[in-house]
């Protein structure tokens, strides 16, 4: 029951890293390889901070912002520089894994919730356990596991107001037609950057909160993150099978949720964690391919059938 | 109003493949003109809208625009004043967003966009009207996402989100090119309506003889870059397809004897 618990969390929290996911790859239909660096930075941001004795919520709204600075990095490259959006978030990436080595000062820094106050020291007072549908769990947490999907929710709600602002819309134009934005007074250019800000911040708040949440930050927690969002976004996608954006939002939380916990039974099952990004990788493959797969089968088998009817 | 003075581009020059697609062109519109534009493929009519529009930097001359000097502005900021309806009807909307938004992105042309509401009650019953107005019978269905409309109900609707923001200058490039008969009718319909409704400044490119006989106030034709004819008042009025066909049989004829005397000379004298 803890290990469900501890899975729900970090799949809530990393719904920050699907909302930032769906930002770019969906909305602005822009390949951005900056994540890796981003939740990274923004956990190092996070830990930095903390270390210092920073108040938590500072040190977490930071991350936020580190991020979005990294994204704007990336979007000044692509907009301004005219490098191809692929390569200006790889270079960027790159450029991070040694900012945040400085930032860090070491390559893993262990936040201590005894020694400083991070966001879980406030659940941190509530000891002994609880009753839930017949099993013991731990009070705190499942105070950490309530605040989470508070937050998110909340998080959520506002990421699907800002789609209807008229900035929102902008940026969803500029992803879906960018010559008729253009047309209607846009600078593209612009919106591109604003949208990587925005992914990025979010990518990195969702870094910040997970050194919190796993008590250390590590330069290398980065590698791969892209893909996990990409999966938890492509789980949603199908789950809720719909382009509205409200669904999508959604979606993108019950996809992050759906994966931890996928993740959590199979490492259960004996599935050797060396090999997780690779099934990762193989899984996101494989979802990306079987819509087209699926779409060809039936006219085949329609085919095989008509020439059984003569 | 609108005055392009010496307009000069050459697209990839100093190569094999280089296009002069403008050869100083100079053409001045007043304000209320519908001016129709025509002449054969790659004779830069198109080519002389995009300059208009901002889609690239002139190589030489200039450009004005309801007095302001456009020559060095970005294409978004010129839509400030131009409204746009492109040849392809999937180029002026949004697919996936409803009628209802791309109108509302519309209706904020050339002004900032801020963190207020994109749709409000108020902007639904105002939109409403505008699309019933149009008689499409859409106004029931400003919910559905616009790409899954017909091409000349997309073309229709991008014509009424160009003049949604009343424009200094209507731009439309050979905006039915690309639809059916039936639907091209359409458009052309709702063109004439609204651009003599709002008496619109419409700078307009065709491929059809029909159209260029019919519509608009003035008519020029280019060819290889530059204007080579200018008609307006009684004679536009009196003009007839056959008319417009035996002038562009003049301006072929006149150009391969160009390029036959360009021939000759080069054989004697090189």
């Amino acid at each position: 029951m803890i290990l469900l618990i501890g899975s729900l969390t970090i799949g809530l929290i990393l719904s920050l890293l699907a909302f930032g996911v769906l930002v770019t790859f969906r909305v602005l239909a822009f390949r951005d390889l900056t994540v890796d660096g981003s939740v990274a930075l923004g956990g190092a941001v996070t830990a930095a901070l903390l270390v210092h004795q920073v108040h938590p919520v500072v040190a977490t709204l930071a991350a936020f912002a580190a991020g979005a600075l990294a994204g704007t990095v990336t979007g000044l490259l692509h907009t301004r520089c005219q490098i191809n959006g692929l390569l200006a978030g790889i270079l960027v990436m790159t450029a991070l894994y040694s900012v945040n080595l400085h930032i860090l000062t070491k390559s893993n820094v262990p936040l201590d919730s005894e020694a400083m106050t991070t966001l879980i020291s406030y659940a941190g007072s509530a000891t002994g356990t609880m009753d839930l549908f017949g099993w013991q769990v731990p009070t705190r947490e499942l105070i950490v596991l309530s605040a989470s999907a508070v937050f998110i929710a909340l998080l959520g709600l506002g990421l699907h107001a800002f789609f209807q602002t008229q900035w929102g819309l902008a940026l969803r134009a500029t992803g879906d037609n960018a010559q008729m934005i253009r047309a209607l007074g846009v600078d593209v250019g612009w919106m591109q950057t604003g949208g990587l800000a925005l992914s990025n911040g979010l990518i990195a708040l969702g870094g910040g909160l997970l050194v919190q949440y796993q008590g250390f930050a590590d330069v290398q927690m980065g590698i791969g993150m892209v893909v996990w969002g990409l999966a938890s976004m492509i789980i949603g996608d199908s789950l809720v099978g719909t382009k509205q954006l409200g669904w999508l939002i959604t979606g993108a939380v019950m996809g992050s949720l759906l994966f931890r916990l996928l993740v959590a039974i199979a490492l259960r099952w004996g599935l050797n964690p060396n090999d997780l990004k690779l099934v990762t990788a193989a899984f996101v493959f494989v979802a990306l391919v079987l819509p087209e797969v699926l779409k060809h089968l039936p006219k085949r088998r329609r085919a095989a059938s008509e020439k059984g009817a003569i | 109003m609108l005055e392009l003075r010496d307009a000069t581009k050459t697209f990839l020059p100093g190569t094999a493949n280089e296009v002069r697609a403008l050869r100083g062109v100079s053409l001045r519109i007043e304000a209320g003109e519908f001016v129709v534009v025509i002449g054969t493929n790659g004779s830069g009519k198109s080519t002389l809208l995009n300059a208009v529009a901002g889609m690239f930097v002139l190589d030489e001359g200039r450009v004005e625009l309801a007095g302001h000097d456009v020559t060095r502005w970005a294409e978004h900021r010129r839509a400030k004043l131009i409204g746009r309806v492109f040849q392809n009807p999937f180029h002026g909307t949004a697919p996936s967003l409803t009628i209802l938004e791309n109108l509302a992105l519309a209706l904020r042309r050339g002004q900032t966009r801020g963190l207020g509401w994109a749709v409000s009650r108020r902007l639904h019953d105002e939109l409403r009207e505008r699309v019933r107005q149009m008689s499409l019978n859409l106004e029931d269905r400003l919910d559905t996402p616009i790409g899954s409309l017909s091409g000349g109900q997309r073309q229709s609707l991008t014509l009424l989100m160009a003049s949604l923001v009343k424009p200094q200058l209507l731009l439309l490039d050979e905006h039915t090119a690309a639809l059916d008969p039936k639907s091209a009718d359409q458009v052309i319909r709702l063109t004439e309506q609204i651009v003599r409704r709002d008496r619109l400044t419409t700078l307009m490119v065709t491929h059809s003889m029909h159209q260029a006989a019919n519509l608009g106030d003035r008519l020029v034709m280019m060819s290889n870059g530059q204007v080579v004819c200018d008609i307006a008042g009684s004679e536009k009025l009196s003009l007839r397809p056959e008319d417009l066909l035996a002038r562009f049989e003049d301006i072929r004829r006149a150009e391969l004897l160009d390029e036959t005397a360009a021939d000759m000379l080069l054989k004697s004298y090189v």
